[in-house]
């Protein structure tokens, strides 16, 4: 029983190993950009930007030092009057479009735009044939 | 309706069951399945992009992009003192270094005396090292993490990426891409 309760003690006690560094996050990390339109603009573009670290988070989700970066980059380019979309640009010219979670219609992707529309057609379709019988009946 | 008719239909009672059928597989397969995990750079073939850092150490001089034109191919190691992987990777750059690559290091969000402890334990293979604190070098050149090498060209072309530590065993690879590089 002493020994369960020390073994417990033992792992309350331990420290979670970090393999993180010790530098202060970035100076816009964690900071607002002043000029509240700027930040709403970053925010928005923050929203859509992967972690690359974390990979289910967009950077505005992350604690990761590298979202902070990130984060950091975004605000700091936004504020020296940058286009949100050219930022994104830059970046997916760096990662490829898996770091940026806004849906883009391109030679991969546009069947999943063109899917439902399909579907919806051959619905619209099949329904009136259907009617158009049952008028006839 | 005719017979023919409801004969001819059968099969796609089945139709909706096979489709679902078949959708349960897919996603029981994407589950299993284990993610890709890595981030690969989409900048092999390009230029490295320009950038002029300060020196991460007081013994090593400063790094910047301009410092990888001309001699041979180079070797571009991102690392940080912090990162378990980077120490196990000491060893092979170390090779690398004892067969004449010449090494360039960037330290990402480091700190002098943590640098100098790292050294002192697992060496320094590095003739220059550049310090990153904001990890710009890496969104500039598409790198997730570290350590991540990269082999850049004597026209300072981004010829290959190494994601995580370089293993013994993939020495040979290396040196084997940095040779190609020349061409």
């Amino acid at each position: 029983m002493m020994r369960v309760l020390l073994a417990a003690l033992a792992l309350v006690l331990a420290g979670p190993v970090h393999a993180q560094d010790k530098l202060p996050p970035a100076p816009y990390a964690y900071r607002q950009l002043d000029d509240p339109a700027q930040e709403a603009r970053a925010k928005a573009l923050m929203d859509t930007l992967r972690c690359l670290q974390c990979q289910g988070q967009a950077i505005s989700d992350s604690d990761a030092p590298i979202a902070g970066d990130m984060r950091n980059q975004v605000r700091l380019r936004i504020a020296q009057g940058e286009d949100p979309e050219a930022i994104r640009a830059w970046l997916i010219e760096r990662y490829g479009s898996y770091v940026s979670y806004k849906p883009k219609v391109d030679a991969l992707t546009w069947p999943l735009f063109a899917a439902p529309l399909a579907f919806l057609t051959l619905a619209v379709i099949v329904l009136r044939k259907r009617f158009a019988k049952g008028r006839v009946a | 309706m005719s017979q023919v008719d409801t004969k001819g239909r059968r099969w796609t009672l089945w139709l909706p069951l096979g489709l679902f059928v078949g959708f349960v597989v897919l996603v029981l397969f994407g589950l299993f399945r284990p993610a890709e995990r890595t981030v690969e750079s989409a900048m092999i073939g390009k230029p490295l992009p320009a950038f002029d850092l300060k020196a991460a150490v007081p013994d090593r001089p400063a790094l910047k992009s301009s410092d990888f034109s001309g001699g041979n191919p180079r070797l571009l190691n991102i690392f940080a003192s912090w990162c378990l992987p980077c120490a196990a990777e000491a060893p092979q750059l170390e090779a690398l270094r004892r067969a004449g690559v010449e090494i360039h290091g960037v330290a990402i969000r480091d700190t002098p005396g943590d640098l100098a402890v790292f050294f002192a334990k697992y060496g320094n293979p590095y003739s220059r090292i550049g310090a990153d604190n904001v990890s710009a070098i890496q969104f500039a050149i598409g790198s997730s993490g570290v350590p991540e090498s990269f082999v850049i060209d004597a026209r300072g072309v981004i010829r290959y990426q190494h994601i995580g530590d370089i293993r013994a065993d993939q020495v040979p690879l290396i040196l084997a891409k940095l040779k190609e590089a020349e061409r």
